[in-house]
């Protein structure tokens, strides 16, 4: 199968004969094949960058993605797209950096413009423990080879013009830590991009069909086949990458996962002329912000206190989160919010994702990205599709383990800073 | 001045007054009544914008909240700038100064518009098909570019300085819509004896009557009857809300409004939060316009818009209109303006046999009907001047009114997480059945006509009898928006939506590569994205898909409807919630004092904590060293009221704090305190205290600064999930007690002569004591703790007593060389101690062990929060990170720096959790985790610099001083 390339050359032919040489971006078959060598259940970012590169890299073929809905429909098409991998722990970093590496040639990779653009994510400090913590980080970071540096709160304010630096705030900015390398993406374009690399890979991506049993063979057995509102699909490996409804998947198989599922929301301003040049997070002050290229500022909020499979989070959350943005950026009090909504996130005990083997043989899973996955799509699908390929552990996911909730090596970023995104 | 479009009677607006107001420089007038947009028009304007891509001019298409040109930037000076405020909406006012946006260097002259010439290479999506490189072209060169083409109007640059409100209310019945058919609800449930509450996005109660004179109701002409109503719901007590949009409807009918009240001196913004028993919406239906070559020129417009200009603002959006009337109500509108004093030049009716009733009418008022014939496309340049009908025919004209038919409102039905079904012969989808308690009344589920809305209003409002009487209505017809729309793809510049530049061909080119979902269509076109929610693009966005696909509407789905129903802004969303009311600043009862005495203070938590109290030319740091000495050489006075507080009371009181912390309970006599150390159901270390027990069955619990919510929080949540067999009482008594702590070898000295009815002597009151007394005649607690490693006292006592103890303390304490000091030696003093603090030493990943915390773990307690977690293999690792103490050569390491086995390892085996310069070891020390550190002492490890050599430093036991405790035993 071979793929039109996208250019501005092509876009100038198409242009001549009203655009109506354009093909489906990707291939979308009615419904899936009798059998594949590997189904991917969720397609959403993580699950399409996974079949691409399990097609891309290990040279599998007859491979399935089967999404309930419409691709990138879950949270890679409801999330405020902040990238950046400086987390604290050397796994995490690894993990995440891998996919910030991968990020940055993934247009041309995907011959697909997902607009990253690493404007720089800036996490600003409110008191001394931020301090302690965000330069905790910056000391971990550079040893790792991972870029962030300490701001003073006038750099940050040079960084981020709207910032309010003034020591009088109700939660002083007293510094930041930068990753310069950090930044955002369109994220419906992932998914498409994804879709349409692997389509010309012979992915079958089949939409509307959802998983609804796991077959074994025999008790205790190996994955055999999936039952699908679409007819019974055959196959000895299978990943799961269903974020928020990864253990409704998981329990198919009689797996019970360690992941407590949360409505997360987030909102965008109506769009205005560019006034925000980077993005900044305070997880202090509850506030994480950047503007997309249409020109809306893009916010994310919080998840609700209790868990929920509800797409809609409480109006709390939202006017708390507008509490937090005015006071840090008071000039746009008079902005308006467009449109709000939410995304079920599924959440591991350590905050870290899960990828990897699971006890069932032939069941692989990739999940608890929480809050803050989209950065790690590209990272995430390759090495996910190396452990599916080669049965083990790729070597940055080996630490991301299931078994860990066992054993007790978490790793856990989120008690180490409190950090959402 | 003279408004040339304005009609000479008739209408709202109040013509004794005039308004002035200011439109891109130049001044006009208008009354009050009047919309901006209404205002506009009566002086000929309708080129008030651009749009978002191709910079294509734009003029008023709608009357309502629906418009997604006329977007206009409001300037009420510094502060008071807003963009994109809907012309239609913003209720004329004098003085008001308005601009247009998105357009260089001016409206009538945009450089911008060049990119339309460029459209042919600019179709939907055409920015995932190109900028790809070279190199980072795309972030330095592109985004940069289209960032700036992109975005309407300008973001304020100013803090906005008015106010904003909140509040909550309850009522039987929550009407939202103040069209007839909301009126109706409305009036049955008021005379039902509910509490009722009756919303309405516009400045004036009425929806569809202000646009209505010559109707009648219940025996009076419609405008009369509006008063008759509106003077009984305010006789019975209804909250009438105009100006109000009700834009989010949550869980168990909890509705958000935001209120723009009239009155200048009051909140700039109201949001109302409204619980309501039962809602019913009324909130009638838009028009849909309809997708032709230049339908998006100025001049175009909505048939009922022209309609509602005409009889509720007495304007007249031209002279001569023509009609595309895919719809009946194409037809009513002609009819009245040209009452109004319109000509009519023809009505264009894609209908091969438009309804004969109304042939029959337009013939009998000269009208001509052009049947089975739609416009070709627009002519003219930023004003219509005419069009060509697909006949080919010409026809000259100022106005083009399009009537596509009806879109129900169902926003608010559909956030009800109501289902919405397909209704084939109005065309539209239909609220059906809703899990929440609503009902639906009027134009919003379909029903156009004054008596059905009057009917269905009552209804909904649970009135009994005859529903006020009117005239039935026709029933309208139309036809079906996937036939009106059919061929419109291959139309040049045939909008759908209007804001984001949205064609036809567009959504049939989404759907050729490929996004056949709606929700594809949308993101991938961007229709129904722009400020106006699509509420005129997504039907028929919606009908050029399906027919793209050749399938039919309720086939292909449709959007979710999210919030806010309009954009609704931040600054009411957040409320009062800013400046010292975003997170109201908690300061302790000695806050003033440690003012009064020029302290610097930190932010902890919601705290602001007195950091250090520096003298006249000191700086922080040697206040520190010199605050130190204090305590370490006579006493120092400490607020340490900011630590959590919690009485946990009750029978099973011993066995409740035996399971949520590690450390055994039920012998600690009445009498004594324990250091106590809380674990997550992982294992990990979340908080840590001194707890008191007062008596068999009470205990004084004291958490961390920070985590005095959370700690409270997770005891109740395990008393009332886990353990709710258990007779205990948590109280939360952080702000009951402030706690005044003297440290210092002199600390009893100063302290004995206030204390009465205890004996505080080493031997009486040792180490770890506590008991209840007066201090200076006050009642108190008084504990005998300390966590600088002196003797020390912790003396609770109420808030409001607490300056004029701690005032007398210093006065005593004076000839002692007591000193006032901070929570930064507090830091100092604890870390030559080795004690730990936690979220600082520990950061979620660090066990009892890893701290060094074993002592304190109860070993024969059976079960615990978190004991489970401690038997884990890796728990037990000896390589984990244990507490050390560290002693850098040279400097103070940064607290952060990661730990090195060698100078240029890459690994890092640990980090520094706490350095300070120790003023009683007069060198550096640091506390730090390092990987199997207790089996490291004496070895040397280095501390990361930014930009620097590491720093070495020895490992050593964490206890810097007095190992043998002497001193706080003292
Ligand atoms: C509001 C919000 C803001 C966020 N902000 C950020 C951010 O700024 N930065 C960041 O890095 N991350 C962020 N995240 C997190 C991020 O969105 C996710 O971690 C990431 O997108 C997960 O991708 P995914 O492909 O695993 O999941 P999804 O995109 O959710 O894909 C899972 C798919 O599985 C499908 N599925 C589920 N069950 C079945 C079944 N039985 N059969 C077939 N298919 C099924 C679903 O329909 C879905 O399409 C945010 C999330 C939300 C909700």
């Amino acid at each position: 199968m071979s793929m039109r390339r996208f250019s501005l050359l092509s876009l100038a032919r198409e242009a001549l004969r009203g655009h109506s040489g354009w093909q489906p971006q990707w291939r979308s078959p009615p419904s899936p094949a009798a059998a594949y060598d590997a189904v991917i259940v969720g397609g959403g970012g993580h699950g399409l960058a996974t079949a691409y590169y399990l097609a891309r890299e290990h040279g599998m073929r007859r491979i399935a993605v089967l999404e309930k809905g419409w691709i990138g429909g879950g949270n890679t098409g409801r999330n405020t797209t902040i990238i950046r991998s400086n987390y604290l722990f050397p796994e995490s970093a690894a993990l995440y950096d891998h996919a910030l590496k991968l990020w940055e040639g993934l247009s041309r990779e995907l011959n697909y413009n997902v607009m990253f653009s690493p404007r720089g994510v800036l996490m600003s400090a409110h008191s001394v423990h931020d301090i302690q913590s965000f330069q905790r980080h910056i000391h971990a970071n550079r040893l790792a080879g991972v870029d962030n540096e300490w701001l003073t709160p006038e750099q940050c304010k040079a960084f981020c013009p709207p910032l309010d630096i003034s020591p009088h705030a109700r939660y002083p900015v007293l510094g930041g830590a930068l990753q310069r390398r950090g930044g955002t993406a369109r994220h419906d374009a992932v998914a498409w991009g994804y879709a349409r690399a692997a389509s010309a890979l012979g992915v079958d991506i089949i939409q509307n069909c959802e998983v609804t049993g796991i077959r074994r063979e025999g008790p205790g057995g190996a994955v055999s086949a999936l039952e699908t509102t679409k007819g019974l699909v055959r196959t000895a490996r299978v990943g799961v990458v269903a974020a928020g409804s990864t253990s409704l998947v998981m329990a198919m198989a009689g797996l019970r996962m360690p992941l407590e599922s949360y409505p997360l929301q987030a909102l965008v301003s109506e769009p205005v002329k560019p006034v925000f040049p980077c993005v900044v997070m305070s997880n202090t002050v509850h506030a994480y912000i950047s503007q997309s290229d249409k020109g809306e500022l893009v916010i994310g909020a919080g998840t609700d206190q209790y868990t929920s499979y509800s797409q809609a989070g409480s109006i709390q959350i939202l006017t708390h989160t507008l509490d937090a943005i005015t006071e840090m950026f008071p000039m746009f009090r008079r902005m308006r919010m467009l449109r709000a909504w939410g995304g079920i996130v599924d959440v591991t005990p350590d905050r870290s994702p899960i990828i990897g083997l699971t006890p069932v043989p032939g069941l692989f899973v990739n999940c608890g990205w929480g809050t803050g996955g989209f950065k790690a799509t590209p990272g995430s699908g390759h090495v996910f599709a190396a452990t599916i390929a080669k049965g083990e552990p790729h070597p940055i996911a080996a630490p991301f383990n299931l078994a860990r909730f066992e054993t007790g090596r978490m790793i856990d970023e989120a008690a180490a800073a409190a950090v959402a995104h | 001045m003279s408004a040339p479009f304005r009609t000479h009677q008739g209408g709202r607006p109040d013509r004794a007054r005039t308004l002035r107001f200011t439109f891109d420089g130049r001044t006009y007038d208008g009354h009050p009544g009047d919309t901006l947009a209404s205002a506009l028009l009566a002086h000929g304007v309708h080129l008030t914008g651009r749009s978002f891509k191709y910079h294509r001019p734009r003029g008023i298409l709608s009357a309502g909240p629906e418009e997604p040109n006329a977007l206009v930037e409001l300037d009420a000076g510094p502060g008071r700038r807003e963009p994109n405020s809907r012309a239609t909406m913003v209720p004329l006012r004098d003085g008001l100064l308005a601009r247009s946006q998105n357009r260089w260097p001016s409206l009538a002259w945009d450089a911008g518009a060049l990119t339309g010439a460029a459209a042919a290479l600019l179709p939907a999506g055409f920015y995932y098909k190109t900028f790809m490189g070279p190199g980072r072209a795309w972030e330095k060169l592109y985004e940069p570019l289209i960032r700036r083409m992109a975005g309407l109007g300008r973001a304020p640059a100013e803090a906005d300085p008015d106010r904003y409100a909140q509040r909550y209310a309850h009522c039987d019945v929550l009407v939202v819509g103040a069209g007839p058919a909301g009126l109706a609800a409305a009036l049955a449930a008021a005379r039902g004896g509910a509490r009722v509450i009756l919303c309405d996005e516009q400045m004036e109660m009425g929806g569809s009557l202000l646009s209505q004179p010559g109707t009648r109701i219940a025996g009076l002409p419609g405008w009369e009857w509006l008063e008759v109503a509106l003077a009984e719901l305010r006789a019975l007590k209804v909250r009438l809300l105009p100006r109000t949009t009700a834009f989010s409807y949550g869980l168990q009918n909890m509705v958000s409004l935001a209120e723009l009240p009239e009155r200048a001196e009051g909140p700039r913004e109201r949001l109302w939060m409204v619980r309501a028993a039962r809602v019913v919406l009324a909130t009638g239906a838009i028009e849909r316009p309809l997708p032709f070559s230049g339908n998006d020129r100025p001049g175009v417009m909505l048939a009922d818009a022209a309609r509602v200009y005409a009889l509720r603002y007495g304007v007249l959006a031209g002279h001569r209109a023509a009609v595309l009337a895919a719809h009946d109500s194409g037809y009513e509108a002609a009819f009245a303006l040209q009452a109004a004093g319109m000509e009519i030049a023809a009505i264009l009716d894609p209908r091969a046999a438009p309804p004969a009733d109304l042939l029959a009418e337009a013939t009998g008022r000269g009208i001509r009907v052009l049947a089975g014939q739609g416009v070709a496309r627009s002519l003219g340049g930023r004003r219509v001047t005419g069009l060509i009908s697909t006949g080919g025919e010409r026809i000259g004209c100022d106005l083009l009114l399009m009537a596509g038919g009806w879109t129900p409102s169902v926003h608010l039905f559909s956030q009800a997480r109501g289902a919405l079904r397909w209704d084939a012969a109005r065309d539209a989808y239909l609220p059906d059945t809703a899990p929440e308690a609503v009902l639906c009344a009027g134009a919003c589920q379909g029903s156009y006509g004054l008596g059905a809305c009057l009917a269905e209003g009552h209804a909904a409002g649970g009135g009994h009898g005859a529903a006020p009487g009117a005239q039935p209505g026709r029933e309208p017809s139309g036809m079906p928006t996937a036939q009106a729309v059919a061929g419109a793809a291959k139309a040049p510049m045939a909008f759908v939506d209007f804001q984001n530049d949205v064609q036809a061909k567009d959504i049939a080119l989404a759907v050729r590569e490929g996004f056949r979902s709606i929700e594809h269509v949308k993101r991938y076109t961007t229709n129904g994205m722009a400020t106006d929610q699509g509420k005129t693009s997504n039907m028929v966005g919606l009908a050029i898909a399906a027919a793209t696909l050749g399938q039919e509407i309720p086939a292909v789905g449709l959007t979710r409807y999210r919030h806010p129903v309009t954009p609704t802004g931040f600054g009411g969303l957040a409320g009062r919630h800013r400046g010292d009311l975003f997170e109201p600043i908690r300061r302790a009862p000695l806050h003033g004092w440690a003012e009064a005495e020029g302290a610097l203070f930190e932010p902890v938590a919601q705290w602001r904590r007195a950091r250090a109290f520096p003298r006249a030319g000191e700086d922080l740091h040697a206040a520190v060293l010199r605050e130190c000495r204090a305590v370490r050489q006579a006493a120092g006075i400490f607020d340490a009221s900011t630590l959590g507080k919690i009485e946990v009371v009750g029978p099973d009181a011993a066995e409740f704090l035996e399971r949520l912390y590690v450390n055994p309970w039920k012998k600690l006599a009445p009498g004594r305190c324990r250091y106590g150390i809380m674990l997550r159901e992982d294992g990990f270390v979340t908080d840590d205290g001194v707890v008191g027990r007062m008596a068999a069955d009470r205990f004084h619990v004291t958490t961390t600064t920070g985590g005095a919510a959370r700690v409270l929080h997770m005891m109740e949540d395990y008393l009332q999930t886990e353990f709710p067999e258990l007779r205990v009482w948590l109280t939360s008594t952080t702000e009951q007690w402030a706690v005044i702590a003297l440290q210092g070898p002199k600390a009893r000295t100063i302290l004995e002569p206030f204390v009465e009815g205890l004996d505080i002597s080493a031997a009486s009151f040792p180490h770890m004591s506590v008991a209840a007394c007066r201090v200076m005649g006050i009642p108190a607690r008084l504990f005998r703790v300390s966590f600088t490693g002196e003797l020390g006292f912790e003396v609770n006592v109420a808030p409001d007593q607490a300056p004029a103890l701690w005032r007398a303390l210093m006065r005593a304490g004076a000839p002692h060389g007591l000193t006032p000091y901070g929570t930064e030696a507090m830091h100092v003093l604890r870390a030559e101690k080795g004690y730990i603090i936690v979220s600082q030493e520990t950061d979620g990943t660090v066990t009892p062990d890893d701290a060094g915390l074993s002592w304190a773990v109860g070993k024969a307690k059976r079960d615990f929060v978190g004991k489970r977690s401690l038997a884990r293999p890796e728990m037990r690792r000896r390589d984990r990170p244990q507490l050390v103490g560290l002693l850098p050569r040279g400097t103070v390491p940064q607290e952060g720096a990661q730990i090195l086995a060698s100078p240029g390892a890459r690994m890092a085996e640990g980090h520094v959790t706490s350095a300070y310069w120790s003023p009683a070891l007069d060198r550096p020390i640091a506390l730090g985790l390092l990987a199997g550190g207790r089996e490291r002492m004496g070895q040397t490890v280095y501390a990361t610099v930014m930009g620097g050599a590491p720093i070495a430093m020895e490992v050593t036991d964490p206890v810097f001083l007095d190992k043998a405790g002497e001193r706080v035993n003292a």
